[in-house]
């Protein structure tokens, strides 16, 4: 065994991750090499340093009751909104009829439907894109029009491969790349721009594999874009006007 | 009455893993007061989502959520923490400068170490921690911070160097005054 491929293996030795053949190798060679076993003494060492108890932030004992007392609350809380929904249909038929009535309208006018999963990401990706444009030198993390340095940027910090291309002929030019954190997980952002416009990209693995259409809707003046098609998920947001981002939306779909 | 028997179901399986969520919200956030707000915040969010946990590791289960609550959290404090550096600069380190003498490291006391760890940058200091005071497996922490197994040993080795290099400089300095 060469003393690269040692030096390689040796904290999957130490932390008696490797398969036994490889773990004998290593230690055959940590025997024989003077430079390696040093390391391996090291490591050991650094280890045993990282043992002590008192390293171990333990939690204060006041942190339970608070934790409990709050769970306790937000138990009774959805207990008690339960009893109130069975006293409203208990009402009466016509105040029922009236209840269904309203929520049969509140379905149809657009805008104000119920909070959804879709709408608290909405959230989610609109305060992403207003705090990148916020902070100066936060819009990007990698600044680079050109697709070939943004994609391979991505590699190891995401665990997927985000679609990157640039539509600099259609005039929508690439302007760098991100890492977002949306809906509990790590996200690829890719920033695009438009004369003096910013669209924020949001691309990350789809749980389902069909592919959905587009849905366009508007927060706060801003337009966003969601879809899904080839295994990602993909949220475009911009101050941009709708046409035009649509015609940025179809282009991504496209270009996959 | 189903809503008690839930909370006293939750609260048998993952209340005691307090301390493991407050020692990781710890030593992401390095601060007492934000890992408590944190950890009660997981708590609330495990409590919601608690239909959904049907394994049998109720601590790794509660320390996913308590470390996307401190990501999340660190996004709106602290974002600059969470820029990950381009190049690992660490790269160009002759070995000979990683190679300190075991004994020596030794010495290094507690406060030493846990300064030492504390400054490491994010990504290593969690997957350290995951390894070490919690003693997880590799794949433990992979499937915890939803990263290829690859890249958890890559960060792993990596903050290791980086430990050491930096124990190694503590130490001479203060044999130096």
């Amino acid at each position: 065994m060469s003393c690269q491929r040692a030096q390689e293996l040796i904290h999957g030795y130490v932390d008696g991750e490797l398969e036994l053949a490889r773990s004998l190798e290593v230690e055959q060679h940590i025997h024989e090499c003077d430079v390696c076993a040093r390391t391996y003494r090291n490591q050991t060492a650094l280890r045993s340093s990282l043992k002590h108890d008192s390293l171990y932030y333990s939690a204060p004992e006041k942190l339970k009751n608070r934790i409990q007392s709050s769970l306790r609350k937000e138990s009774r809380s959805r207990v008690s909104q339960r009893a109130f929904g069975w006293r409203w249909l208990t009402v009466g038929a016509s105040l029922a009829f009236m209840l269904l009535l309203g929520v049969a309208v509140w379905r149809f006018v657009p805008g104000s439907i119920r909070p959804s999963g879709d709408e608290l990401l909405a959230q989610e990706v609109l305060s992403d894109h207003v705090r990148s444009l916020q902070m100066p030198g936060h819009l990007t993390d990698v600044l680079s029009s050109d697709q070939h340095t943004v994609k391979p940027w991505f590699d190891g910090k995401v665990d997927f491969a985000p679609p990157v291309k640039d539509f600099a002929s259609q005039d929508f030019r690439l302007y760098g790349g991100r890492l977002g954190y949306l809906n509990n997980r790590p996200v690829a952002a890719l920033i695009y721009q438009r004369r003096l416009h910013y669209i924020n990209l949001f691309i990350w693995p789809a749980e389902q594999a069909s592919s959905t259409d587009q849905v366009a809707i508007q927060r706060q003046g801003y337009n966003l874009i969601h879809w899904s098609g080839s295994g990602m998920n993909f949220w475009a947001i911009s101050d941009l006007n709708g046409v035009e981002l649509s015609e940025f939306a179809h282009l991504v779909q496209q270009g996959q | 009455m189903q809503q008690r028997n839930k909370l006293a179901t939750f609260e048998e399986a993952v209340l005691p893993h307090l301390g493991a969520a407050y020692n990781l919200a710890r030593w992401l956030t390095r601060n007492d007061t934000d890992a408590e707000d944190i950890v009660q915040e997981a708590y609330l969010r495990a409590f919601k989502f608690f239909g959904g946990f049907h394994g049998a590791d109720g601590r790794s289960w509660l320390l996913t959520i308590v470390r996307n609550t401190c990501y999340t959290w660190m996004q709106h404090n602290r974002s600059t923490e969470l820029s990950i550096p381009l190049d690992d600069e660490l790269h160009e380190f002759a070995s000979k400068e990683l190679n300190p003498e075991a004994l020596f490291l030794q010495s290094a006391d507690t406060q030493m170490v846990r300064r030492a760890l504390e400054d490491l940058p994010v990504e290593f200091r969690e997957v350290l921690v995951l390894r070490e005071l919690e003693e997880m497996s590799y794949k433990e922490i992979a499937s915890l911070t939803d990263l290829p197994l690859g890249t958890v040993m890559s960060r792993l080795a990596r903050g290791r160097k980086r430990l050491l290099l930096a124990l190694t400089n503590h130490m001479h300095a203060e044999v130096l005054t």
